[in-house]
């Protein structure tokens, strides 16, 4: 004889293939990659055990990080069309299941941070993770369209933490990389945004378009990638980095730039003829990749 | 809707309780091959 109902058990045993999607595996990559790159662009070389320990504390913490982000919104997600299908919002695993498996994802991330490399990493793992989750989800999401501009300081943290593992400490080049991905991410996000507006409002989150309006989140986007090329140019510019790095952040920045004119140029209301504001997001993304990537190259070709 | 069979559903939960503890399972055994290199490491760089 069987005493459980049938609609709790199947909600209460969620699918490993479910609490893999919990860790917002797309973003975690990008997490991953620049957390690999702040590591593997410091001065100091890290035994690849510890090297490997360290990028898997990132890529743990960043999945914590999503989780949790994922069972406080899960009211959130359910009201969006892009995030209706996650594991919470269609009802295929417990709330509770969420927060447990964040919580200890999180904690167990931060622990084996602390006895594979050094505690300072640890910390800033730490702080990274409560940051986007108590900062960023809890508090400011809701509340303020300026929710991604001081949100995006979550993101910017894995470069440092990379950096902080291989050498135990922080210097000028992982606090400008740290700024680099902190000044990417409210045009990455406003660019997304702008063709995803009905979703935002309908979710009541107060995203720059849904209250100010697409033509000033158009302003914004360029407004913000003024100081971001800045930015990106600064390693080079201050000798922090080689001329690979420099040739290359010069050219995505060209780019970067050109599109974000493009998107400011543009007039259309309807998601469907948002050309460049697609565009400018894919490229967002493809720019982070190159740019952390010749970094690394340029580290380990010139050095 | 049609109501699910009982003896499917709990086929299927029966399945993802397995899939889960076989992924818990690989989970801990790469878990302690990882804390041992990490102290072998360690020890190591101590020396």
């Amino acid at each position: 004889m069987t005493s459980v109902s049938v609609p709790t058990d199947s909600i209460l045993f969620a699918s490993p293939r479910d609490l893999f999607a919990l860790t917002k595996p797309r973003v975690m990559s990008l997490v991953v990659f620049t957390g690999l790159c702040g590591l593997l662009a410091a001065p100091v070389a890290i035994h690849p055990v510890l090297a490997f320990a360290a990028v898997l504390c990132i890529a743990l913490g960043a999945g914590a990080a999503g989780a949790l982000n994922q069972w406080y919104e899960a009211d959130l997600d359910a009201a969006m069309k892009r995030t209706a299908n996650r594991p919470l919002p269609a009802g295929r695993m417990s709330r509770q299941t969420a927060l447990h498996f964040g919580v200890g994802l999180g904690v167990f991330s931060v622990l084996l941070m602390g006895l594979a490399t050094n505690y300072l990493a640890a910390a800033i793992l730490g702080i990274s993770i409560l940051f986007y989750v108590l900062v960023y989800t809890v508090w400011l999401k809701r509340r303020t369209a300026q929710n991604i501009v001081i949100g995006g300081a979550a993101g910017a943290f894995p470069p440092l933490i990379g950096w902080a593992a291989a050498t135990g400490d922080i210097t000028l080049l992982p606090l400008v990389l740290f700024a680099i991905i902190f000044l990417w991410t409210p045009p990455h996000f406003w660019a997304l945004s702008l063709f995803v507006k009905t979703d935002y409002a309908n979710a009541g989150v107060p995203m720059l378009p849904v209250v100010a309006g697409l033509t000033t989140t158009r302003r914004h986007i360029l407004l913000y990638t003024l100081p971001m090329v800045a930015a990106a140019v600064a390693p080079w510019a201050m000798s922090l980095t080689g001329w690979i790095f420099g040739f290359a952040s010069i050219a995505l920045n060209a780019l970067f730039l050109i599109l974000a004119l493009f998107v400011l140029a543009n007039r259309a209301t309807e998601p469907a003829r948002m050309r460049p504001e697609k565009r400018l997001f894919a490229f967002s993304i493809l720019y982070l990749f190159l740019l952390f990537g010749a970094l690394v190259a340029d580290r380990w070709l010139i050095a | 809707m049609t109501p699910q069979d009982p003896g499917s559903e709990q086929d299927s939960v029966r399945k993802r309780q397995r899939d889960r503890a076989r992924l818990m399972a690989l989970l801990l055994g790469g878990f302690v091959v990882l804390m041992f290199a990490i102290t072998i490491v360690k020890m190591s760089i101590n020396q």
